[in-house]
């Protein structure tokens, strides 16, 4: 009678030092934080990023370059230039913008404009411009220290300042350099809105190097040569001196590395990079014109190093596969049109997956599926037929069964107004209001806002493929640095305040 | 946007005296103008120290809901109340956006490292732009296509300069004018009233006015919707003004009145309004002197010279950076 049934617990119960998540806990690291991790160490994508973590760096380099020397002998000459060379080339830019931003954690904005600066000084020597025809191996060092000077003299202009102010020294310059470049200029030095044509290409001890093979191993040689040197420089002495102050400048300063010095340094070699990059592109391209190096290349490249991983050689690398082949697909003319489609319905598919548990996603499958067929069948109901009767123009004529497509020709078709644009701002709209809703609120507006996206794309999207992938690398700078700004490959970073 | 003017300029073969006046005419209306972008640059960088790229594209976007209102309403209104309900819709559109941009793209960046906000102000810029340009189909718009853009450019007085008649608009004066109304407008609510006192408060420590019980979500965002109504007013101006707009006027034009509110003081309301003007009036001389590629690199210059110079620009205070 005396022993209660509580009694015998007590002394069983563990205390709580002994319990398994302590005793494997690392010094220094919170148990809530070691829990966290141990958690997420087991999804897919953390094992994926452990194993690229392991793999030794020379092996992935011999596999990216195993890879990449074989694309010419699979790939029609068209997409290897498309998928190929292009994307070596924003590759090899990436990289110089990763040392600037990813190892020395400058924003400099004004990254295109200095491989506009070695493109201009290489077309102005090898060109018929000033009938001067000097080789590459004279020019390319010529460009090269162009444009690292015009980056000192932008870092020596804004060493005091904050990140800010270089941001918007860089940006200002890059604007300024396209706006003064595109103008007929006294003495014509920059050939004003045509920029300097018929560029002579590459030439090596008199080899000609016209050919895209020749262009693409020539690239492939500098990106290799590039993800080297980079690596190298950040495993260096000055390499860490660029992480220290990036994470502290002032404990930085204290250890006595020279900060401002260190920055420059950074500033100047990306700037020589985009100048070699530059020269690169003017001798693909035959030519040097000035809208090339405005705004819209530039957020190719911040795409690019942001989504494969800010300081991350391998991320870039990869980031410039994704995003140049994205811009290629979506591109109005291209030799792959259905890929476009996969693409979107995949993503689209591939996202409402990761909702979870996953009978959620699937509901939200089911319901988006059902309601696009109910919206449909009421417009073939009660509308006019011209309203269901266009042509999807991502090609599938089976999504025109189930999404709102009206017929836009300009004989037979209906004046449509506006409807392509309310279908945009509606979906715009119906973002907003479903990112700031919880719970099965969201589900329940995931379901129309899945339905319009679907309709914008199209309707809209699909057929006016440049503007909509720099819309999309906008919207992926947003939702990068929101949810993951260490991209596919970069380390997490906590800032210490 | 300095290739219309551009035509402007090269059309005045001698400039005299009178031609000065044209350029100061001109000058004055720009960095009126570009005072008000800035003013929201200041506003905004004074309370987060965030560089928002993105408010030269709400700029822009403001134009074109100026412009949507005038093409639905046009010939259905008078005159005055037509140029009221443009202002007062773009207004609220863009203060609406300012808010919507910062609750999606800055707010979940608070804690982030400082790179962090830029990027993803860069991404909204770039988002804004492409989808004006998709639903513009990158064509541009006309305010002149509307009969109330020429009863606005009517001269409201005219004097004689060297024999030449030289004619001020009814819309020059209502830039000038309102956005002098508009900066004193700031001035008192930033100085005088509760919400003004949270917004110094915010500016000043953003943790201490939290633990003062100021919500300093809400003061960020009533920040963000004066900021981007001011941008707004300032677009409808520029359409009534210059007529011509398209997706891309917003990017340089608020580069330029970035660079205006640093060159006045960033922070500092007076100092925006000033460093517009110089901006304006640098712009627009040079243009008119040396010609229309030299736009750009004045202001440009005019920067590098502030911050090398005097990094706090003409009104700014020397900040003892805490550690």
């Amino acid at each position: 009678m005396s022993e209660t049934p509580e009694h015998p617990e007590t002394p069983e119960a563990p205390p709580p030092a002994e319990t398994p998540d302590a005793q494997t806990s690392r010094i220094g690291v919170d148990s809530w934080v070691a829990e966290s991790e141990a958690r997420r160490s087991r999804t897919p994508a953390a094992l994926l990023s452990r194993g690229a973590a392991r793999t030794p760096d020379p092996l992935k380099l011999l596999v990216f370059v195993a890879f990449a020397v074989s694309l010419p002998f699979w790939t029609s000459s068209g997409d290897l230039f498309i998928f190929g060379t292009l994307t070596l080339i924003s590759a090899a830019l990436a990289l110089g913008l990763n040392v600037v931003v990813g190892f020395a954690g400058l924003l400099d904005l004004g990254y295109v404009a200095y491989a506009g600066v070695g493109a201009y000084t290489y077309a102005s020597l090898s060109s018929p411009r000033w009938h001067l025809h000097w080789p590459a191996l004279a020019t390319i060092p010529i460009a090269m220290a162009a444009a690292g000077l015009v980056g000192l003299l932008l870092g020596i202009s804004s060493r005091r300042l904050l990140g800010d102010y270089y941001a918007i020294v860089t940006l200002f310059f890059a604007q300024a350099f396209a706006s003064f470049t595109n103008v007929t200029n006294p003495g014509d030095i920059t050939g004003g809105p045509n920029g300097l044509p018929n560029v002579d290409p590459i030439t090596f001890f008199g080899h000609k190097l016209a050919s895209y093979n020749q262009q693409y191993y020539l690239i492939l040689a500098i990106v290799v040569i590039l993800a080297g040197a980079t690596y190298l420089a950040n495993m260096s002495r000055t390499g860490r001196a660029w992480r220290a102050q990036r994470d502290d400048p002032l404990a930085a300063q204290a250890m006595s590395i020279p900060v401002n010095r260190v920055k420059i340094l950074a500033a100047v070699m990306g700037a020589a990079i985009a100048g070699l990059c530059g020269t690169i592109f003017a001798a693909t391209y035959t030519a040097a014109v000035s809208t090339d190096y405005s705004v819209p290349f530039l957020i190719l490249i911040y795409a690019t190093v942001i989504l494969g991983g800010i300081g991350s050689i391998a991320g870039v690398l990869l980031g410039a596969a994704i995003i140049n082949c994205t811009l290629q697909f979506l591109a109005p003319q291209n030799d792959h049109p259905e890929v476009k489609r996969w693409l979107f319905y995949g993503t689209i598919i591939l996202l409402v997956a990761m909702l979870k548990p996953v009978w959620r996603s699937l509901l939200v499958l089911v319901a988006t599926i059902g309601f696009g067929f109910a919206v449909h069948a009421l417009a073939v109901a009660y509308a006019s037929h011209k309203w269901t009767s266009g042509v999807p123009s991502s090609g599938g004529s089976w999504i025109a069964h189930w999404a709102i497509i009206p017929n836009t020709d300009s004989f037979t078709g209906l004046n449509h107004g506006n409807f392509n644009n309310i279908v945009y701002i509606g979906l715009v709209v119906m973002v907003v209001i479903t990112a700031s809703l919880k719970g099965w609120w969201r589900m329940l507006a995931l379901v129309p806002t899945l339905y319009l996206t679907v309709l914008a794309w199209e309707n809209l999207l699909a057929a006016s493929g440049g503007i909509t992938a720099y819309l999309l690398f906008g919207v992926m700078l947003i939702a990068l640095m929101a949810k993951r700004p260490q991209g596919l490959f970069g380390e997490a970073r906590v800032e210490i305040v | 946007m300095h290739l219309p003017l551009f035509t402007i300029w090269s059309s005045i073969h001698s400039l005299g005296w009178h031609g000065a006046f044209e350029l100061l005419r001109g000058g004055v209306v720009l960095g009126a103008l570009y005072a008000l972008v800035a003013l929201g640059y200041s506003l905004v960088y004074g309370i987060l120290k965030l560089l928002n790229f993105a408010h030269g594209d709400v700029f822009m976007v403001g134009a074109f809901m100026g412009y949507g209102v005038l093409s639905v309403l046009s010939g259905h209104l008078g005159t005055v109340p037509l140029i009221i309900v443009m202002f007062v819709v773009a207004m609220l559109g863009t203060g609406g956006l300012g808010v919507a941009i910062e609750r999606f793209a800055y707010r979940p960046l608070r804690n982030a490292p400082r790179i962090a906000p830029l990027i993803s102000a860069l991404g909204v810029a770039f988002f804004l732009e492409s989808s004006v340009q998709l639903l513009t189909n990158s064509a541009h718009y006309q305010y002149s296509n509307y009969p109330v853009f020429f009863s606005l450019i009517e001269p409201a007085f005219s004097f004689h300069i060297e024999g030449v008649l030289e004619p001020v608009s009814i819309v020059s004066l209502i830039v000038v004018g309102s956005s002098i109304a508009l900066m004193f407008a700031l001035l008192f609510l930033v100085n005088r009233t509760r919400l003004g006192k949270a917004m110094r408060a915010t500016a000043f420590d953003r943790e201490a006015a939290a633990m003062m019980g100021i919500n300093t979500d809400r003061v960020i965002s009533a920040a963000f919707f004066i900021g981007s109504a001011l941008a707004g007013a300032a677009g409808v101006m520029y359409g009534l003004q210059y007529s011509d707009i398209s997706y891309l006027v917003g990017f340089a034009f608020g580069l330029k009145a970035f660079t205006a509110a640093v060159v006045g003081g960033i922070g500092s309301i007076e100092g925006a309004m000033l460093g517009g003007l110089l901006v304006g009036l640098v712009e627009v001389f040079a243009g008119g002197y040396a010609g229309g590629q030299w736009v750009d690199v004045a202001v440009f210059g005019l920067l590098i010279a502030f911050l090398l110079v005097r990094p706090t620009g003409i009104l700014g205070k020397h900040a003892i950076q805490k550690v």
